[in-house]
């Protein structure tokens, strides 16, 4: 079970319809690889976030698997185009099976 | 044979003084820092302060203009938790008699400060509390816990001027911090000011020496991932002169601290900055 784990996304308030806006998230966590051996010389079992995705009003925008050499703190800067009001949803999966999610709202103007 | 070791350092210098620090304006989420001033008038050699902001690459400037991008801010996030979590025999929380950390505003910008004849530091101050009115253990003096919290109050001042006292009961303190200040020590028997007053601005080997200013701290280091305490820093700047450092928390360090805090007197606080 990783502690600490905490999503953080920035994601501009407002947009123009139809414009292509930047999107940052970031999700505190350890990703620990499973190839660490601890003082014992027993090897830490890994623990990393494996799955990423971020869907704007129930339509997929991004879907990203992530790997064990992925580091700390895995951080993801993507563009999406903004065609309506609404939410963007943002999930990451974790591999004890935690499931953390954030949203945030855009407006069109 | 001495007029040429003369010419030669005077080459050295000047070609430091074109890759000194740049001019940039430091803006963080659009408020803009004083990153570079008049120094304060008991500076004798330097006429101008900047912060150590100005004498890193672009891309390191950048990450600190925007608080998404400022790795150190997921430490002070793990502080604003840490800020509501009880711990103790006394079963309080920071929260429970400080409520809101917003009330520290303008706190980092007078320490370290003297209490009853002694010098005090952020860190004295955070396990004085814990240790005293929480009834919790002490963290460590530049351990993760410590660093994020000092982050997170540093934070509350961000943009106001360093402005610490040297005066009264505290210029015994700021005199020692001076002394060791310009103190040769080490196997490379060097003193603080021969790179920070000296030759700030030159490389040395593949690092920009900067004012050693203390504005920024803790400071994230992308070198090691973390924030670094300023203790932490001034130990490392002695490994690197071979000298056996000080301790962290010990009345030289604070001395040294509170001399240092003075000569950025008038520069923002930048607190958590982003350095190499």
């Amino acid at each position: 079970m990783a502690s600490g784990v905490k999503p953080r996304v920035k994601v501009p308030k407002k947009a123009a319809a139809g414009e292509t806006i930047t999107i940052k998230t970031l999700i505190s966590h350890k990703m620990e690889s499973g190839q660490h051996k601890d003082g014992d010389g027993n090897v830490i079992p890994r623990s990393i976030i494996n799955r990423f995705t971020a869907d704007f009003n129930g339509e997929n925008v991004i879907d990203v698997t992530l790997e064990p050499a992925i580091s700390t703190n895995p951080y993801f800067q993507f563009e999406a185009v903004v065609p309506e009001e609404g939410e963007f949803q943002f999930t990451w999966y974790d591999d004890d099976g935690s499931v953390y999610e954030t949203a945030k709202k855009i407006s069109v103007s | 044979m001495r007029i040429t070791s003369g010419l030669m350092i005077a080459t050295i210098l000047a070609a430091g003084s074109v890759s000194a620090q740049d001019d940039n304006t430091l803006s963080v989420e659009g408020e803009t820092m004083i990153s570079t001033t008049d120094a304060p008038s008991h500076m004798e050699n330097v006429g101008t302060i900047y912060s150590g902001w100005h004498f890193r690459s672009s891309e390191t400037q950048a990450l600190q203009t925007d608080d998404f991008d400022n790795p150190g801010m997921i430490f002070v996030d793990q502080a604003i938790d840490e800020w509501d979590v009880v711990d103790g025999s006394a079963g309080k929380a920071c929260a429970s008699c400080h409520e809101d950390v917003a009330a520290f505003e303008g706190l980092r910008t007078q320490l370290p400060r003297v209490d009853d004849g002694q010098l005090v530091t952020m860190e004295n101050l955070i396990n004085e509390c814990r240790t005293d009115r929480m009834g919790a253990e002490a963290w460590k003096y530049s351990g993760t816990d410590m660093t994020g919290m000092t982050a997170l109050i540093s934070l509350q001042s961000r943009g106001l001027p360093m402005n610490v006292a040297i005066d009264g009961d505290a210029a015994d303190f700021w005199e020692k911090g001076k002394e060791l200040y310009y103190t040769r020590v080490g196997q490379l028997d060097m003193a603080c000011s021969n790179c920070h007053e000296d030759n700030y601005g030159v490389m040395i080997r593949a690092d920009h020496l900067s004012q050693g200013q203390t504005n920024g701290f803790p400071t994230y280091r992308l070198k090691n991932d973390k924030l670094n305490s300023m203790h932490g820093r001034f130990k490392g700047c002695m490994a690197n002169i071979r000298a056996t450092p000080y301790k962290e928390g010990g009345d030289e360090f604070k001395a040294l601290e509170l001399y240092l805090a003075s000569r950025g007197n008038g520069l923002s606080v930048e607190s958590p900055s982003v350095r190499n």
